[in-house]
């Protein structure tokens, strides 16, 4: 079937009163972003509380549609036929037609939705609803009326055009990103951070990225494990700005100076510190991690407080209540999980002690912290110089400043 | 930064005469040796003359070579071709357990098929034992596969030897060997040795990645394991890598001149090496002593600092060596041949790999032994608790 145009449907962005057009627009963008890489010509538009797709050339369906249903904001996407505004008997045969090139030969239930939203017609939805059902019972001879549930809705939208449509894919729902502001997310290799920043992204929020590493404790193959991640998201979120940071002076500087079952607990403490000062320097709103209460001995009730404990900026945990499973099952749908697993030590995993503390106490972190007052300062001055960034999106990396470099946008 | 590449057993860097000839290849003489008309007659010269340096080193005739896309297809080939062809009289096969997985992994595929393997144990330096071998052949054993130098300690192993007790035991036993390491670090002589197949890589050479060679000793029966145009008499169907085995030629006959003369500058720099490290404490050197190893692998555990920090340190000095074998990287993995030499347990993964060859130079090796004295006590003092 030939589909000349793609209905655009979107939940949430309905509601939102006076502000709706900035939530438009920016779907709208989003859109035609995510429609850049596709072959073929596409007019994204909208009109009365419609988004179309109208496609103006040739183009590949299924590579179309991937690419819609990644677009947060959206919540279905229907491929629609076309016709001009003509007369109900030939409207009958278009509608009759769809159905036989839909449902060639298959069994089951439908029943006609038509709405006259251009009152200038002179057939009532009610009597084109009658007209159609009848037009397609005679047509084919598998299908049956079922007005209560059918299996097919068939969806007929009479406008300045005449739309029909019997299919909606789903989108990802959502807000589009960009409306909500930018925020910081601390990307480590694992499971959990990837799907915190598609969480994040999906309610409209736009992704920067930390990353800490230590080599050679960790090793180059980490660090492009990482940007995979971060391009897997970015086929979501568009392209993120991803910040690596050289953290291993200070991981040592702890490990001499600290208790070591309290190592993990003050480096996560000097990792959101750092995070917050490159979340500040690039106007994001907010640090988004992937803790989730009692996880590990870093994710407790109490370890997260004293995390948070050095931080101004809110700290988004959207797994903060999600069984590993949970966190699991999302990382498969959006494609992070396979690089995920993937068996290279991330910097927090490095020194780990065999049992660090679940309930650490703030006043005793901040006394053993004390130890590090010497240099930690113009170490953390030195980690965030060695900040490497890169812009990350589905298909390019792109490093705009090198490790001691000057930024080249 | 000054660059000490010590991971030749992983691979070499090619031979700039090499390149040159493939890049003639490439660029003029690109003919497909099976056309009929001057092109194609141009390429096969290429071949041939490889197939006849290649057979002068091993002393054997031209036409028991075949040339392979890598060590590890001569590998399959040998042992899964091997053991389908001689199907009919067993259903056994012997190796040990320190082979490279191209051999192991072979076998294990059989395994799967109802045969049945079994794998010998090496001593602490990582030799096999003959009259293991020995003992471990039945009549209903088809096939033998030993590697000539293990690719992670260097181990040599008495091939002559045990292809004399193997032709004592059971005569139709097929002996076949994986000298992908040994190849051009030591002289190889498969007809002498009784050796019915012989499996060597390129890339270990100075040659390419992508070209390898399979010796087949006549009378032997091997089962195909490509179909297609029948090239190669139809062991290996698929136009000829004729660059990459033109290269392989080329490279081996570099190797050999003067061969003596420099295995014995490598032995040098192995040994020198050794004394440089000698006064860091607690440092473990696997394999044989002396000429019983081969020249080009050095083994080395570093008690107290894990592997991979340390080759990622060293690789801050410009030195690149590797953990473990490089074939398995990727994959936390403890290491067979490391398990079988019963090196203890905690040690492990404290265990890198220098590996030399015919291009390093004395210099390099000067570098590696600095940074190791500078590199292994400041990581002494961050492990793990």
């Amino acid at each position: 079937m030939k589909y000349q145009s793609f209905l655009i449907k979107y939940a949430e962005i309905g509601i939102k009163g006076k502000n709706r057009h900035i939530f438009e627009e920016a779907l709208v963008r989003q859109i035609k972003h995510a429609l850049k890489p596709c072959e073929g010509n596409f007019a994204v538009h909208r009109t009365y509380g419609r988004v179309f797709v109208e496609c103006q050339s040739e183009y590949d369906y299924s590579e179309v549609t991937e690419a819609l249903s990644r677009v947060f904001g959206i919540s279905g996407i229907c491929p629609i036929v076309e016709t001009p505004v003509v007369p109900i008997e030939e409207l009958r045969k278009a509608a009759a037609d769809f159905m036989k090139e839909e449902y060639p030969d298959q069994k089951a239930t439908f029943k006609v939705h038509a709405r006259r939203l251009n009152k200038e017609y002179p057939v009532d939805s009610m009597s084109v609803n009658e007209e159609l059902g009848e037009a397609v019972l005679m047509a084919c001879p598998n299908l049956t009326v079922d007005v209560h549930k059918p299996e097919i809705m068939l969806h007929v939208e009479i406008r300045e055009k005449i739309y029909i449509y019997s299919t909606i894919i789903p989108g990802p729902g959502g807000l589009p990103v960009g409306v909500g502001g930018k925020a910081m997310l601390l990307l480590s290799g694992g499971i959990d951070s990837p799907v915190a920043g598609y969480m994040i992204a999906k309610r409209g929020v736009k992704l920067d990225a930390v990353y800490f590493n230590a080599p050679p404790y960790t090793s180059e193959r980490a660090l492009q494990k990482v940007v995979d991640l971060a391009s897997q998201v970015a086929a979501y979120t568009g392209p993120i700005w991803l910040h690596n940071i050289n953290f291993t002076e200070i991981q040592l500087y702890i490990y001499e100076k600290c208790p070591h079952d309290e190592l993990t607990i003050i480096m996560r403490r000097f990792m959101m510190r750092i995070a917050e000062k490159l979340a500040r320097q690039s106007e994001c709103l907010g640090l988004i991690t992937g803790e989730s209460i009692g996880q590990v001995a870093s994710q407790t009730l109490t370890a997260l407080g004293v995390t948070n404990e050095v931080c101004t900026l809110p700290v988004f945990r959207p797994l903060i209540g999600f069984d590993k499973e949970e966190i699991v099952k999302v990382s498969k749908k959006i494609g992070t999980f396979e690089t995920s697993i993937l068996p290279y030590e991330d910097c927090c995993t490095i020194f780990v002690a065999k049992h660090p503390v679940t309930k650490p106490r703030l006043d005793i972190i901040k006394r053993h912290e004390k130890n590090l007052d010497e240099k930690i300062d113009e170490m953390v001055e030195r980690a965030i110089a060695t900040d490497e960034i890169m812009i990350v999106s589905k298909d390019e990396t792109r490093i705009v400043k090198e490790r001691d470099g000057e930024l080249q946008v | 930064m000054r660059e000490a590449y010590l991971d030749n057993s992983a691979t070499t860097r090619c031979f700039p005469e090499v390149v040159e000839l493939m890049n003639k290849i490439y660029l003029e003489e690109y003919g497909n040796p099976s056309s009929m008309h001057h092109k194609g007659v141009e390429a096969e010269k290429h071949i041939t003359e490889a197939k006849k340096t290649l057979a002068q080193i091993l002393k054997v005739k031209e036409k028991n070579l075949i040339f392979t896309s890598c060590g590890t297809e001569s590998d399959n080939i040998a042992i899964i071709g091997g053991a389908l062809a001689n199907m009919r009289r067993g259903r056994h096969l012997v190796t040990s357990m320190i082979e490279h997985p191209a051999v192991t992994e072979s076998m294990k595929y059989l395994e799967s098929q109802g045969f049945e393997v079994t794998y010998l144990p090496v001593d602490e330096n990582g030799i096999v034992s003959p009259d293991l071998v020995e003992g471990a052949v039945r009549d209903d054993t088809i096939l033998v596969s030993i590697m000539h130098t293990n690719n992670e300690i260097g181990a040599v192993e008495p091939i002559r030897e045990i292809g004399k007790r193997i032709n004592a035991k059971n005569p139709s036993a097929v002996f076949h060997v994986d000298a992908v390491q040994g190849f051009g670090k030591a002289q190889i002589y498969p007809k002498k040795w009784g050796v019915d197949m012989l499996s060597v890589s390129g890339h270990k050479i100075h040659a390419p990645k992508g070209v390898g060679l399979l010796y087949i000793a006549d009378g032997i029966k091997v089962k195909n394991l490509i179909y297609g145009g029948g090239q190669q008499g139809g062991m290996r169907s698929g136009t000829e890598n004729v660059a990459g085995i033109a290269a392989m030629g080329l490279a081996a006959k570099m190797l050999y001149q003067d061969f003596d003369a420099s295995i014995d500058r490598l032995y040098g720099l192995r040994e020198k090496f050794l004394d440089e490290i000698d006064d860091i404490p607690d440092l473990r050197v696997n394999g044989p002593a002396g000429r019983k190893c081969a020249p080009h692998i050095i083994s080395l555990t570093v008690p107290g600092v894990r592997a991979e920090v340390l080759l990622h340190a060293l690789e801050e000095k410009g030195v690149y060596v590797s953990s473990g074998s490089a074939c398995a990287t990727n994959r936390p993995h403890t290491s067979a041949t490391l398990e079988a030499i019963r090196l203890p347990r905690a040690y492990l993964d404290n265990t890198i790999r220098i590996s030399l060859s015919e291009m390093t130079a004395e210099e390099d090796m000067q570098q590696a032994a600095a940074a190791l004295h500078e590199l292994i006590p400041f990581l002494r003092k961050y492990t793990r608790q």
